[in-house]
């Protein structure tokens, strides 16, 4: 099974650059530690046992941003937290995604007022929007697949 | 609101010892600061529980003065509640503290219901402390997993995380979410719960005190957690009421005051259940304060549950209670009122009332005021989180950094009530 079926006698194996690096970056993620709001309690749903985050491989949140690679904005995000948020972006190395969880951070949600940044991507580049007021681990589980997806079909020119 | 990126140094104070000695003070005498150092802690900090920003003064390793810079989780909701009708501004008070949002959709009706001047039914009483109760369970279990993991005890997260997922099934299968409920309406329920309801919960009562002594088990007989949860903190009774200490991390210090026993509300009075206090005022009281609080929580739901008769959940009144839907068909009366109550609501007396209840955390209170129209003059909320949240600085005097971090997860603080 695996990648010794593939071998034969040869033990060389060819393949695109693109599709393997493509595949390393989908299946060893390390969030960021980082929760704002109602969203960040369902984030630690999907990381606990019952949604298991660690089949993903996404098991390791990083508190630090220089160690991570995926910033999941779980929750509202103020005016006061904006720069913030935006310097943790800054913080983070290359390549970095970043996941809008709940309606709070992909558009303000129930909160259209002074306070509420109406969107996270006012401050950061979003890849993927999950929406819920909190999404429930299984939309949150199926953002990721969709950056995966996204992450997978990348192309090695568009790399930075 | 044009497009706008914000800069980093935006809004973060940058702040010297001198300055957050003038900002806040302790009391303490403070000598030889002549070597001191300030240090930022969060508002992005695995151990603060959200947002929260510590700004820390240090001799050393020791804690000399901290102030908590909060707000980085304002979000308008007092005002919001204002433009929003009596039952639509009930959402707003799921997001507030996100632990518990039974609690605070409580304590909200309950002061609607008392501007209104109504009765619920007796079953929609008894099915509200059921959940309430429930969710205090919920909530504790959050509270054990995130402070435990903060003192290097990760398995417990990971336990207390499973049992808190049978509990939010229990919602979903009430409310139809997981979290943001808002299942309590003026004038009783969204609606009946289903009949599954009962033997899920009596079923989560057989099983939830082996894992509550599961739980103990992993942390009483965990050397690195004792010691590092007995004796830190410490607050006496007299300086935890004088700082406003309320909820289980007063009652950890020997003060034997619970809203629910004391100042009764919805049927608490009728049910036989113990205050757990404890008399040491240091972390590990807390913990165990709050350990025997959830094996009442079960107390509690159990009498509940024995007492639950059948009947209706909603006062029969169609100018505050919405009609059934089978009713939409037959009579022009419930039309009417289906389409007065979602446009425009009920609109409630002048004057204003307060509640006060007991969350998880402490006592709640909502203050709200009523001028004669359908939307609120003006909503208050006395939050637990963020009256505990000031006496971190005499909690965490002469603390090391590390026990810093024990310390805040023994009050239990939720950032979404701190700064609403």
């Amino acid at each position: 099974m695996g990648i010794e079926e593939k071998l034969g006698n040869l033990g060389v194996v060819t393949y695109r650059l693109e599709d393997v690096v493509n595949w390393g970056r989908t299946n060893a993620m390390w969030p960021l530690l980082f929760g704002l709001a109602c969203c960040a309690i369902e984030m630690m749903s999907t990381q606990a046992a019952h949604y298991d985050a660690s089949r993903f491989g996404m098991e390791l949140n990083r508190p630090s941003p220089r160690q991570s690679d995926l910033m999941i904005v779980a929750g509202r995000v103020s005016r006061k937290m904006a720069p913030v948020i935006r310097r943790l972006y800054d913080q983070m190395p290359y390549p970095k995604w970043v996941i809008a969880m709940g309606d709070c951070a992909s558009c303000g949600g129930v909160f259209n007022n002074y306070a509420i940044v109406q969107g996270v991507d006012e401050i950061v580049p979003v890849d993927v929007y999950v929406a819920g007021c909190p999404p429930r681990p299984e939309a949150l589980i199926d953002g990721i697949m969709t950056l995966h997806e996204k992450i997978r079909n990348d192309k090695i020119t568009d790399w930075a | 609101m044009g497009f706008m990126i914000p800069q980093a140094s935006d809004s973060i104070q940058e702040l010297s010892v001198e300055e957050l000695r003038a900002k806040v003070g302790t009391g303490m005498e403070i000598v030889d600061a002549e070597e001191h150092m300030l240090l930022s802690m969060g508002p992005q900090h695995p151990s603060t529980h959200g947002v929260l920003r510590l700004l820390v003064e240090l001799d050393g390793e020791t804690v000399v003065n901290l102030a908590p810079d909060i707000g980085f989780l304002h979000t308008g909701i007092e005002k919001n509640m204002e433009s929003k009708t009596y039952t639509k501004a009930l959402v707003m008070t799921d997001r507030m503290d996100y632990l518990t949002p039974m609690t605070n959709n409580m304590v909200y009706i309950m002061a609607v219901e008392k501007l209104l001047g109504i009765e619920i039914t007796p079953r929609a009483q008894t099915l509200r402390l059921i959940l309430a109760e429930l969710s205090r369970l919920a909530s504790h279990l959050v509270w054990l997993g995130t402070s435990a993991l903060d003192l290097a005890a990760m398995s417990v997260f990971l336990y207390c995380f499973r049992e808190r997922e049978y509990i939010l099934d229990i919602f979903e299968m009430v409310s139809g979410q997981r979290m943001m409920v808002s299942y309590f309406r003026p004038g009783g329920l969204w609606r009946d719960v289903p009949d599954e309801f009962e033997p899920a919960v009596r079923k989560l009562l057989d099983f939830m005190p082996a894992k509550i002594a599961d739980y103990e088990a992993l942390l009483d007989q965990n050397p690195i957690f004792l010691e590092r949860a007995k004796g830190v903190g410490v607050i006496s009774g007299e300086q935890a009421v004088a700082w406003g200490l309320t909820g289980p991390s007063m009652r950890a210090s020997g003060v034997d005051w619970d809203n629910r026993r004391d100042m009764p509300y919805g049927g608490y009075e009728t049910y036989e259940f113990e205050v757990p206090v404890e008399h040491e005022g240091d972390v590990y009281a807390r913990y165990r304060c709050r350990m025997r609080e959830m094996r009442e929580c079960l107390r509690l739901i159990r009498q509940g549950l024995d007492r639950l008769k059948p009947g209706p959940v909603n006062i029969d009144d169609h100018k505050i209670v919405p009609p059934p839907r089978a009713e939409l068909g037959r009579s022009m009366e419930a039309v009417i009122h289906h389409f007065k109550l979602w446009t425009a609501g009920f609109t409630a007396p002048e004057g204003y009332v307060y509640q006060v209840i007991e969350s998880p955390r402490g006592e709640i209170g909502c203050y709200l005021r009523g001028n004669g129209t359908n939307k609120p003059a003006r909503v208050h909320f006395r939050g637990p989180s963020y009256v505990n949240l000031a006496s971190l600085p005499l909690l965490a005097n002469n603390s090391f950094v590390a026990d810093l971090v024990a310390v805040i997860g023994s009050i239990d603080i939720v950032l979404g009530e701190i700064d609403r």
